[in-house]
């Protein structure tokens, strides 16, 4: 066990685990986050995604030693039901989910990608989003809420 | 005395219940257990003699286990608070396919009160009725249709009319129901509301099977497409999964499975985990290993490092000669679906016989989550969050896995991933029961993804055998079916927990193979399976229950004992059969140079199939010609279209397809370009939520067309995860998809989850045919497979 500091959606948590702990983990277990999720814990669906410096990552398979004080953005730290993320708004508004255990991989991979291409073409889009599941096959109400939110993001 | 009883319950309600759960009881001022079993409701008054709870009315709304709360009671389904909000109870779950949201409107519709005033509560053995397993595109028909929650509804709604006229001396007919508020039609001021009828006290009626249901063209919340509202919640990341249950002093528990299908433990070496950090207990109960400790992460390292010998497996069938392998198996369990007995004398006759084998793989539920549960088993009590499809199912094989009293056990349900049948759901609340039990905490479980993958209940693999004689004019005149599925578990019932690997495990064991042979005749129809192909005429007992014209049939169905965990995957033999049917019909329609549609449409003779199958064409602007389509190169692009049809289990739900795919001959590789589906599911609920049922029904139908198929080798599961076992990424080329809704308010509810993948695989099988004239008769469809076809094609 060793102190890490973790900077979460803007907060600052110092918290005593074993360094070796994959972060999915930390933020689902120590800090109660419901966003990221386990899929597969191999880094191959992409459910546990979490944006650390601007990159979609893979939190299952990221100890979280190597993200000790670097800011984490989680699905809760984009946006809330109150005041959601043009991304979360674009996918309520084309009711773009089944079942929606693939929502968070979904949203910040493209959250990543579109913060530095907003006006993406679909190709583009697609190829983002190549390494991501969904078993629901929500494909075509997802790629349209990303294309959507993107045009929104890029005014 | 009482007060302190009630404070109690209250606050192990409070442990336990959802939060909005919990809002619905302080409403109604109590437990939903206590109210439900309290006497003396308000409104026995106008219980009129003779018109609630007739024996006939009872008929209609028998079933669920003794204890859950009784269907043919109103009190089971609708509660109505002093403020007017509803709350409806449904036994029928939210998987994701968005149900819940068609049931909320199902009770606005009925009661006449505004959708966002309805909380609906599911599957929780404390509240909720029991409807068995939320499954098979039942919900729709098993809600919607004369009975169940939408004639609790109604009945409702005329208790309180009746209720009304009597309050303010109008008579029923003049009054009218808006909101919640029932006034007169020629005095608005005359008027009173549903809180203030009933709220919060019991109606002590029966469901009223001649309660008067809306008609669809009075429709306003019904019919339109009411968004989710559970979609705010899951794209912030505040929706409650299973997963993120997490309950006071919570451990996590991890399970150690076999390394081979058969093996056995020999010991375990408690040892090798001594002193890990975090480690409560190493779990064994007869072939079940488990671990728990402190957090996850010790957990899966404890779990991974246990030492355990395993006997070797019992040695798996060659996955290169499967199909071979079982239709070959010996004994059988064999099923006539239909048989004119005059089908050999009819093939010998016939002026040409066409015969083709077709193969489907089994296929995985492959959950985009690996199943999780959170049990607290202490003492003789058991609390179990749980994603199963049956919650009193589950109650009853927890409690026998756990050794205690049904009563005892409390399953709630809560949301899984995305499972389309029976994937890992049942299995970890066991695993998650038994380590919960070994500690007496509440025990947090989630398979990892092998383990969800490598042990879950497979859809079915099929080897279908298809002939048909043609007469001198290219005409059908017999169609016989003969398959071999193997099957081993299943659902696990209200009584058979070792359906599943950890009931196996525990010691339990799964149904019996029972063999029979030769099947019995049938003697009425059923096509729950639609084993027997739409074109047939379907006549059992003198009567013609199919969907076509062709009188001489059989259609014969050998289960045999598989190897592999089997149960259902969404359209679960349906789909299998179909793609037999479907393409086979092709065959006969290009062998006699017909048009496809065309060919379909003059053997079909239901109007409804016939319907679906011709509003597709329209929209694909099909353009009647033979398949194939002349090549105009055997090398390159080349691209084609296809058609396939189900009238699923024969009147659940009707769908016909159009797939157009680009083929390139060089590689094999098929690109579905569109997709035109047309759909009667009966009236439409709520067109959004059926439309994303279709689109996704499409895509899944064909990720498992062309990439999904389990592996193994001489001992063990060789598919476990998603570098081996393939399917669609959510940023595949997406094809243009169009759904055509047919609206039906004039018959029954229909499932809807169902209809579109259940004829994807033929359609695109056809399409490819079109484009290149190669046949392709096993799925999936993949690039070696395809050139392998082109290679054999003319």
């Amino acid at each position: 066990m060793s102190a890490i500091t973790l900077k979460v959606n803007g907060r600052t948590h110092t918290l005593d685990v074993d360094p070796t702990t994959p972060l999915l983990y930390v933020l689902s277990d120590e800090l109660e986050l419901r966003g990221a999720k386990f899929g597969c814990g191999l880094g191959q669906c992409g459910a546990c995604t979490v944006i650390v410096k601007g990159q979609a990552i893979r939190s299952c398979i990221t100890p979280v030693e190597t993200v000790d004080r670097a800011e984490i953005t989680t699905l809760e730290g984009l946006g809330t039901i109150q005041k959601p993320h043009p991304i979360q708004k674009a996918f309520i508004e084309e009711g773009a989910a089944q079942c929606g255990f693939c929502l968070n991989a979904v949203i910040m991979t493209a959250k990543a990608f579109l913060d530095k291409k907003p006006k993406a073409s679909e190709e583009e889009i697609q190829l983002a989003l190549s390494g991501v599941l969904c078993r629901c096959f929500t494909n075509v109400r997802m790629l349209r809420a990303i294309k959507k939110a993107g045009q929104e993001m890029a005014r | 005395m009482r007060a302190k009883t009630r404070k109690k319950s209250q606050a192990a309600d409070k442990a336990t219940l959802t939060p909005d759960a919990l809002a619905a009881l302080r409403r109604a001022g109590m437990s939903r257990r206590s109210f439900l079993k309290s006497t003396g409701g308000l409104i026995v008054s106008f219980s009129v003699a003779g018109m609630y709870g007739t024996a006939q009315g009872q008929d209609n709304f028998a079933g669920g286990i003794p204890g859950s709360p009784p269907l043919n009671e109103l009190d089971s389904w609708i509660a109505i608070a002093a403020d007017g909000s509803v709350t409806a109870y449904t036994g029928k779950c939210e998987l994701g396919q968005g149900i819940s949201t068609a049931q909320a409107q199902l009770v606005a519709e009925e009661l006449a009160v505004p959708f966002s005033r309805v909380n609906l509560i599911y599957c929780d053995t404390a509240m909720t009725p029991d409807q068995g397993v939320t499954s098979g595109s039942q919900s729709h028909p098993a809600n919607f249709n004369r009975s169940n929650l939408a004639q609790a509804g109604a009945t409702a709604r005329e208790a309180l009319v009746q209720l009304a006229s009597k309050q303010l001396g109008v008579p029923a007919d003049q009054l009218g129901v808006k909101d919640g508020v029932i006034s007169a039609k020629s005095d608005p001021s005359k008027k009173v509301s549903y809180g203030q009828l009933v709220g919060g006290k019991k109606f002590d009626l029966k469901l009223d099977s001649n309660a008067k249901r809306k008609s669809p063209s009075e429709w306003t919340v019904l019919g339109q497409p009411v968004p989710r509202p559970d979609l705010p919640a899951l794209v912030t990341g505040e929706f409650e999964f299973v997963h993120n249950v997490r309950v006071p002093g919570m451990l996590h528990g991890m399970v150690v499975r076999p390394p081979a299908v058969g093996a056995t433990v020999v010991s375990v070496d408690e040892s090798s985990v001594q002193g890990m950090p975090g480690l409560v207990k190493v779990v064994v109960k007869k072939d079940f290993v488990g671990v728990v400790a402190e957090k996850r992460w010790q957990a899966m390292q404890a779990a991974n490092k246990l030492k355990v010998a395993w006997t070797h497996g019992a040695g798996l069938p060659s996955h290169a000669n499967f199909y071979d392998y079982v239709r070959n198996q010996k004994p059988t369990r064999d099923t006539l679906l239909v048989n004119s007995k005059d089908v050999e004398q009819k093939l010998a006759e016939a002026a040409t016989v066409v015969k083709a084998t077709y193969r489907h793989p089994y296929q995985m539920h492959g959950s985009m989550g690996s199943s999780c549960a959170v049990a607290d088993v202490r003492g003789d009590k058991a609390t179990i969050w749980s994603p199963t499809q049956g919650v009193w199912h589950q109650r009853g094989t927890s409690a026998m896995i756990l050794g205690l009293k049904p009563e005892d056990v409390r399953i709630i349900f809560r949301r899984g991933s995305g499972c389309y049948g029976i994937n890992g759901a049942d299995t970890v609340t066991y695993d998650a029961a038994l380590l919960s039990q070994a500690v007496g905490k509440p025990v947090r479980v989630q398979l990892t993804r092998k383990e969800e993958m490598a042990w879950e209940n497979y859809g079915f693999a099929f080897v279908m055998d298809e002939r048909a004689g043609l007469d001198a004019q290219g005409n059908i005149v017999a169609w016989d079916h003969e398959a071999w599925s193997p099957v081993l578990g299943g659902r696990p019932g209200y009584n058979t927990p070792g359906n599943v690997i950890t009931g196996l495990l525990a010691g339990f064991q799964p149904e019996p193979f029972r063999p029979r042979s030769p099947s019995p005749e049938p003697t009425s129809f059923n096509n729950n399976s639609n084993a027997v192909p739409s074109y047939v005429a379907g006549q059992v007992g003198g009567a013609l229950r199919g969907t076509g014209t062709i009188k001489s049939e059989r259609a014969l169905i050998h289960n045999t004992p598989s190897p592999f965990w089997t149960g259902p995957l969404r359209s679960p033999a349906r789909l299998q059969n179909t793609f037999a049917h479907e393409g086979f019909m092709d065959e006969l329609a290009a062998r006699v140079k017909a048009d496809p549609v065309e060919y379909r449409l003059r053997h079909l003779s239901d109007p409804r199939l016939i319907d679906v199958v011709k509003a597709a064409a329209k929209t694909a602007n099909w353009d009647p010609r033979p398949s194939p389509n002349p090549r105009k190169s055997k090398t390159g692009a080349v691209t084609g279209r296809g058609v396939a049809c189900v009238a699923y289990e024969r009147d659940n739900g009707f769908s016909a397809m159009v797939a157009e795919v680009e083929v390139n001959q060089d590689t094999g590789k098929v690109t579905v370009k569109r997709i035109v589906l047309a759909n009667d599911s009966g009236p439409i609920s709520n067109p959004d939520g059926l439309r994303n049922q279709i689109e996704g029904g499409t895509l899944q139908g064909m990720s498992r067309a062309l990439m999904e198929e389990v592996t193994w080798d001489d001992q063990k599961i060789t598919s476990f995860d998603w570098r081996t076992y393939h399917t669609l990424p959510l940023g595949f080329d997406v094809p243009k998809i169009e759904a055509v809704l047919l609206n039906r308010p004039d018959q029954p509810a229909c499932g809807a989850g169902e209809t579109a993948i259940t004829v994807v695989a033929a359609a695109i099988g056809n399409a490819i045919f079109d484009a290149t004239g190669a046949r392709i008769r096993q799925v999936p469809f993949t690039p070696e497979r395809v050139k392998a076809a082109l290679s054999e094609a003319v």
